[in-house]
Order: structure tokens, then C-alpha cells, then sequence
């Protein structure tokens, strides 16, 4: 694989036995031998360890950095208390989203985490509209350690993390040198994310999957599991063209940031995007439970009945989900339906199967609220 | 027992051949979830896509080995994709043809043929 980033865990990667494939530029695990399938339920059922080293992470310096990311983001950034996370993304002019992201205050500063095919561009969004210090942080892993079984595993090393509850986020000092480690993830289990130094990274990997509640987890199972939790992935879920309300997530957007809210609008697309909390949207982000056993994959059209012509809409994420066992999608529909219950028909190889549009998430989320 | 290329192998049993994936292609693809079957009493013509296998990440396609007709599908698959993976050699079969003709069968790799081409 030419021309690919590794991760400073690649080493142990391939210790461990993992299919590497090329994945936003950089050479990654997609599983390992247990395989999608138990890695998922293992996830679920124990911990389990994830790198996300290829993801960015950025550090806003300057007294007015809140309100200067404010600027690029729908999301109360201001009000944000020191030592908590909340979910974000960059529009654009257009109400579309440019970078789902990770905002964390940390008194004299922010700590944003993007994603990684997003990073290089958004980064350069940050150094060309913010007037604030943009640090682009090199030289640190991005560990996630997700399931059940992470504050029992995590503790021994960090006694502290069972203080955290969901989206806190902490510094503190280990053996393993100076740990950022936040309570959250991307698998709707309790768990957390650390972010180590490069030099140490392997070590804290390896003290980890020591525990026998700990497998390594590879791409694979991150996509099922995240997609069971009903959680959007960038470029498929969401993208430049969706806009926030669209995807459902209005929950992001606080009251400061709405229509007589204290900071109403000021980001990129505000009008159209504050427009649709007034006028509604014309297509929405559903879930989609195939009623056979075909998995209905990224792509898949969906239409209102056996033989319509037009499309109603397309799925944009579907697998089979190991924990609920059976397939499971996420798709936009047009708003006339969207609601629950509707049945509608997905084109599989040229024949059209029902499919019934459903509440998100497919499994219940475990986070320590 | 014969092999082709894209990793199936053919049995003849009586004037029929069984048709599956290698133990090898089992474990490429990963776990199966869902195996989509031909119609019983369908001419197919060597490449054909006969078969749809779908992994958690992916669907494959599990193309006709030679001209003939299906005449029988493993039904059990239906309910048991799993059996794919756990004996892909046996209980994993995806259907039974009647060859075109019975000599292309020859034509194919053997077993050690085979084990050298996917090392």
C-alpha cells in the first residue's frame, strides 16, 4: 500500500494479525482474526480498543476562541462548561455540513477532534476564518476504548476516569505520560477516548488488550457498531449537501445559537438552516429495518411502492447488525415518508423488498450520563 | 474434488456437480449473513452472477463455474448463512448443475493446483 499514513500503532497492528486496508489516506486495521462479527459483539459485551490515530485534533488558543468558532459552528460554544464536550459541525453557505466534530473546553483553550479524510481541509477552514491560534496537533495517538467493561479496565490505570461521566473531558498525568481522555465514542456503549503521545502509544495499547475483557477492534465492527447506534457517518450519513435538520440533528443546535436565541445565527448558511426549524425539510434522515434478510447497503434506492418509477429516496449506510442480527440501514426519505411504520420498497439486485422506516438508534445507548 | 479461480469447488455426485466456495474464500469474506440463492431449473452460462453472498461490510458475487443448468439449491442457507463459514466444504454448498458438458470438469485445477495458486 503506497503512498499511505500509518498510525504509530501500525507495528502492533500487524502484531496482532490485522487486514490493513487504505482508509482516508492512511494504512488501517479493518479487523482483526476474531473478525467483524465478534469483534462487534465483544465491543458491546466487554471493551474494546480502537486506534483513531488518522483522526484530527486541533487546539484553539485566545480568550475569544469560543465565540470565534461560533462563527464556523451551529453550536453553543460559548456556554460550554470547562472540562465538558459536545457534538458539532462546520457548515456551509449552502446549510450543508462540511465535518462532523468533537468541541472540548479546557479553560484557556479548545480541543476539537475532526474527522480524518475532513481533517486537512477543515483545518485550513479554522487558519483561514478564525482569529484565534490554530495548533495542529502532531506527534499524539488517538486511542478508544468502548464497551462496558472500560471504566473497570481504564481505572487501573487512570483511578480518576470513574469520576467522568458522559462528555467530561480530562488532563491527567499517568505512567503512560500526559493523558487527554474524554467519556465518549462512536459505538453507543460507555467508553471513552485517549488521546497519548506517539512514544507511548503502543505501550498503552498493549497494557490495555492485556486485560482479557479488551480485543482490538478494527474498522469494520466501528462501522456496524456506530451504525446500529444509529450515529452518521461523514460522506455517507452526512455530507456537504445534507443539511443538519435534514440528518435529525436539530439536538445539536442549542437555544442561543436558534432563532432569539442570545447568538442566533452567524455561521455559514445560518438562514437556511435556522429557515427549516419554521418551514420543515423535504427529505429526513430515517431508520430502515429490511423486513427480509438482505442487508440494503449504501446506494440502494428506495421507492414508495412495488413499481413506482421515481425514487422516495436512498439509503446511505446499511449492514447487518451483529448485536440486533439482523440488517439495518439508515437512508433519507422524503418527508411525506418519513414516518414511522411506513413501509417502503429498496431496490436489491433489481428486485424491490420492503423495508419499514424506524426510530434510531437500532440498539439502546449505554453511555454514563 | 475440482477448483476454479475465483475460488469455488465442483464434486461431481452422480451426473450432477455440487458447488461451494473454498474454506480459503470463506474466510476472505468473512462472516456470511445473508446467501442470496438462484431459481432451481436455471440455465446459466460459465461467469454468470448465480449467487449473491453478503458479508457484514459486503456483497460478493459467486459466478456460474461452467455451462449447464441448476437443479437444486441449498434451501438451508436461507436460515444458516453461518454455514459458509463454519463448513464451507460440506454443509455450505450453494447448489447442484447439470454440466453442459460433463468433460469441462477436467479442465479444471485438482487440489494441489489449487493450494499453490492461493499461496
Amino acid at each position: 500500500m503506497e503512498n499511505l499514513k500509518t498510525t504509530a500503532l501500525h507495528e502492533l497492528h500487524l502484531n496482532l494479525g490485522a487486514k490493513m486496508v487504505p482508509f482516508a489516506g492512511y494504512e488501517m486495521p479493518v479487523q482483526y482474526p476474531a473478525g467483524v462479527m465478534k469483534e462487534h459483539l465483544h465491543t458491546r459485551a466487554k471493551a474494546g480498543l480502537f486506534d483513531v490515530s488518522h483522526m484530527g485534533q486541533v487546539l484553539l488558543h485566545g480568550d475569544d476562541a469560543a465565540l470565534q468558532l461560533e462563527t464556523l459552528v451551529p453550536v453553543d460554544v460559548a456556554n460550554l462548561p470547562e472540562g465538558r464536550q459536545r457534538y458539532g459541525f462546520f457548515t456551509n453557505e449552502n446549510g450543508g455540513i462540511l465535518d462532523d466534530i468533537m468541541i472540548a473546553n479546557r479553560g484557556d483553550h479548545l480541543f476539537v477532534v475532526v474527522n480524518a479524510a475532513c481533517k486537512d481541509a477543515d483545518i485550513a477552514h479554522m487558519e483561514k476564518n478564525l482569529q484565534c491560534k490554530v495548533e495542529t496537533i502532531s506527534g499524539r495517538s488517538l486511542l478508544a476504548l468502548q464497551g462496558p467493561a472500560s471504566e473497570a479496565v481504564l481505572s487501573q490505570i487512570v483511578p480518576d476516569v470513574k469520576d467522568m461521566r458522559f462528555m467530561d473531558v480530562r488532563i491527567v498525568n499517568s505512567s503512560f505520560g500526559t493523558l487527554w481522555i474524554s467519556r465518549s465514542g462512536y459505538t453507543g456503549e460507555d467508553g471513552f477516548e485517549i488521546s497519548v503521545e506517539d512514544s507511548q502509544a503502543i505501550k498503552l495499547a498493549e497494557e490495555l488488550l492485556a486485560s482479557e475483557d479488551v480485543l482490538p477492534i478494527g474498522l469494520g465492527a466501528r462501522d456496524s457498531l456506530r451504525l446500529e447506534a444509529g450515529l452518521c457517518l461523514y460522506g455517507n450519513d452526512i455530507d456537504e449537501t445534507t443539511s443538519p435538520l435534514e440528518a435529525g440533528l436539530q439536538w445539536a443546535i442549542q437555544k442561543s445559537r436558534r432563532k432569539d436565541g442570545a447568538r442566533a445565527g452567524g455561521f455559514p448558511g445560518a438562514e437556511h438552516i435556522l429557515g427549516q426549524f419554521d418551514n420543515g425539510v423535504k427529505r429526513q434522515r430515517v431508520g430502515l429495518q429490511p423486513e427480509g434478510r438482505a442487508p440494503m447497503r449504501a446506494g440502494t434506492k428506495l421507492f414508495a411502492s412495488e413499481n413506482d418509477e421515481t425514487a422516495i429516496g436512498e439509503v446511505t449506510s446499511g449492514a447487518f447488525g451483529p448485536t440486533v442480527e439482523r440488517p439495518v440501514s439508515m437512508a433519507y426519505v422524503s418527508a411525506d415518508h418519513s414516518d414511522t411504520d411506513t413501509v417502503v420498497f429498496g431496490d436489491v439486485r433489481g428486485k424491490r423488498l420492503p423495508a419499514r422506516i424506524c426510530t434510531l438508534p437500532f440498539t439502546p445507548l449505554n453511555f454514563k450520563r | 474434488m475440482k477448483f476454479t479461480e475465483e475460488h469455488e469447488w465442483l464434486r461431481a455426485e452422480g451426473d450432477l456437480v455440487v458447488v461451494g466456495i473454498t474454506k480459503y474464500a470463506a474466510e476472505q469474506l468473512g462472516d456470511v449473513v445473508f446467501v442470496e440463492l438462484p431459481d432451481a431449473d436455471t440455465d446459466v452460462s460459465k461467469g454468470d452472477d448465480v449467487v449473491v453472498i453478503e458479508s457484514v461490510k459486503v456483497a460478493s458475487d459467486i459466478l456460474a463455474p461452467l455451462d449447464g443448468t441448476i437443479v437444486e439449491v441449498n434451501e438451508k442457507l436461507g436460515d444458516e448463512p453461518a454455514l459458509v463459514n463454519s463448513d464451507p466444504l460440506d454443509a455450505g454448498w450453494f447448489f447442484k448443475m447439470k454440466l453442459k458438458d460433463a468433460s469441462e470438469l477436467d479442465s479444471l485445477m485438482d487440489e494441489t493446483a489449487y493450494n499453490a495458486m492461493i499461496a
